[in-house]
């Protein structure tokens, strides 16, 4: 097949199309002045205006929010952490064993996912009183724990496409491993700590099971409130909170796409 | 050299017992709650162990659960139905997304950043809202029906929703970006010179794809099928938004079995079951990304 063969043009538009038709759909129609979702009657935003004043959905985008941030940081923290571990260490006990338990998490079933924490809280709360019943702090815990399986990946990756050379120079240089990291290592991967950090917050904006297990009375979180309504079928409401999350996570992508070009063209092993 | 690993296990430990916590523990829980019964009370089965107070005395748990589960045509059939949909599923992304990790995979640098990002975008916008454009689209009074209503194609509005091609469309909107990914990598490192050369030596177009470029991208085609297939086995939101009540899937039925029934023992023992399945295919897909990696 040729460079631009017209048939791979045409199928490759033909998977474009899939992916961004219902997104547009739904965009458009959460302009549409009409309540029925079926009638066209006019641009309007005044959806928009319905959404700030339904105190449930902005409720559950506040708790949302909280939950993101508090998720993504532990995650970022904890998953810097591995992926150092898994990258600069040569060899530790268990390296296997962090390897395993890091990767795993992305691949298991939300479901799975979900029932099992749940379970543990359960157990937990029974044996030592802790956690007190399901709310924030369980939805906090379950989403960290997902996301520092993404940020190690990143991390890791980004640290073994990064020139060790310069590290084993200060090291040379008398330099300790602490001061290394703080003022050599962090600096370079900064960015896709960033990323990571963005991602984890993405899967956690965006998660519905592993929320609708482990938590709890007052701590419904914003796909949960979601679910509920558009479980009933389509509402003009739902269409314009969709449009704006479509739209900051737009920005969003394209600001970590930005970090990620950036981060691509300093310090790599190719330019070294 | 004590030292310094002592301080290594600083940066280890934190995360390790983290993991091992909240990660690993869970799963022998989930197991200890599938071998025990069902029970009115909180929480709502009963012990595997018995106690004198200090050690366990005695073994109480048994099979029951997988007996029940492996018995019953329900939760077969859900099995069943699951790798089934899954499969085919991988099968559709794949004829989808292969034309797209070519055409990136081709494309000037410029434009590849562009193209890639048009893929991954969708990716970070919430999946529960991208089958929820879905169902804008397929409902009886939704875009399709409507529109073609409009033009007088139809008289009656399709049925779209509950279908399994609305299952699958399910997934190809919320899982495509995971097969185009590893599928794109792969072409990337193609040489180019090779299909030149193929081209040069005689080769048709159609006999340089089937015989140089699609063998060649082969460790794309396993790592995203199995990105596709894995997920897809547990999928929760597709089946309940957009399949119908008959259109049994291993997660919908975990789901109900523990937030209607309230049976957790039985839940516990489905994700078992379901977690047994789904090792081998995430062994395949670690090798195929060491392989890959390396």
């Amino acid at each position: 097949m040729g460079k631009r063969h017209p048939l791979v043009l045409l199928l490759a538009g033909f998977g474009y199309a899939i992916l961004y038709i219902p997104i547009l759909i739904m965009v458009i129609y959460s302009f549409n002045s009409s309540k029925l979702v079926t009638v066209w009657a006019g641009w309007s935003t005044k959806w928009y205006g319905e959404l700030l004043t339904n105190g449930q959905l902005v409720d559950a985008a506040w708790i949302s929010l909280k939950v993101g941030f508090w998720s993504a940081t532990i995650g970022i923290i904890f998953g810097t952490m591995i992926g150092y571990a898994l990258a600069r260490f040569r060899k530790f006990k268990g390296k296997l064993f962090l390897n395993g338990m890091a990767t795993a998490p992305i691949v298991m079933p939300e479901v799975v996912m979900g029932l099992s924490l749940l379970l543990l809280f359960i157990s937990m709360e029974s044996l030592i009183g802790w956690p007190a019943g399901r709310g924030l702090l369980t939805v906090i815990i379950a989403h960290a724990t997902v996301g520092m399986a993404f940020v190690a990946v990143v991390v890791q990756g980004r640290l073994s496409d990064l020139d060790i050379s310069i590290e084993e120079a200060a090291m040379d240089l008398g330099a300790r491993q602490p001061y290394i990291f703080f003022t050599i290592t962090l600096p370079v991967i900064m960015p896709a700590i960033i990323a990571g950090w963005l991602l984890a917050f993405t899967l956690s904006f965006d998660d519905l099971v592993i929320a609708s297990f482990v938590s709890g009375p007052g701590a419904s979180t914003l796909p949960i409130v979601i679910f509920s309504k558009v479980r009933l079928g389509v509402t003009p409401e739902i269409n314009a909170l969709a449009t704006i999350i479509v739209v900051v996570v737009a920005i969003g992508v394209i600001i970590a796409n930005w970090f990620a070009l950036r981060s691509n063209q300093t310090g790599t092993k190719d330019e070294a | 050299m004590g030292f310094a690993s002592f301080k290594r296990y600083l940066v280890i430990m934190p995360p390790m017992l983290w993991l091992a916590l909240f990660f690993l523990i869970p799963f022998f829980v989930v197991l200890q709650v599938s071998l025990s019964d069902p029970a009115l009370s909180r929480p709502p089965y009963t012990a595997i162990f018995s106690w004198n107070g200090l050690w366990p005395t005695g073994f109480l748990g048994d099979l029951e659960n997988y007996e029940f589960l492996l018995s019953d045509s329900l939760y077969v059939n859900s099995y069943v139905n699951s790798l089934k949909i899954a499969a085919n599923g991988s099968l559709v992304c794949l004829l989808i997304g292969y034309p797209m990790a070519y055409l990136i995979a081709r494309a000037d640098a410029r434009m590849r950043n562009t193209l890639l990002l048009l893929v991954i975008l969708p990716f970070w916008t919430s999946s529960l809202l991208r089958v929820y454009a879905l169902i804008g689209m397929y409902s009886p009074n939704g875009f399709i029906n409507s529109s073609l209503t409009w033009f007088g194609v139809i008289d009656a509005p399709l049925q779209l929703m509950q279908t399994d091609f609305a299952v699958y469309s399910g997934i190809v909107l919320t899982y495509l970006p995971l097969m185009i990914l590893p599928l794109y990598s792969a072409l990337e490192k193609l040489d180019g010179d090779l299909m030149e050369a193929a081209s040069d030596l005689g080769a048709t177009p159609l006999a340089t794809f089937w015989r140089i470029t699609l063998p060649l991208s082969m460790p794309g085609i396993v790592a995203g099928s199995l990105l596709v297939f894995i997920p897809s086995v547990g999928e929760f939101v597709i089946p309940a938004l957009l399949g119908g009540p008959d259109q049994l899937m291993i997660g919908k039925t975990l789901w109900t079995e523990f937030f209607n029934n309230r049976d957790w023992p039985v839940a516990s023992s489905v994700a078992m079951i379901m977690l047994a399945f789904l090792v081998i295919p995430m062994m395949f897909l670690r090798n195929t990304q060491r392989a890959a990696e390396g």
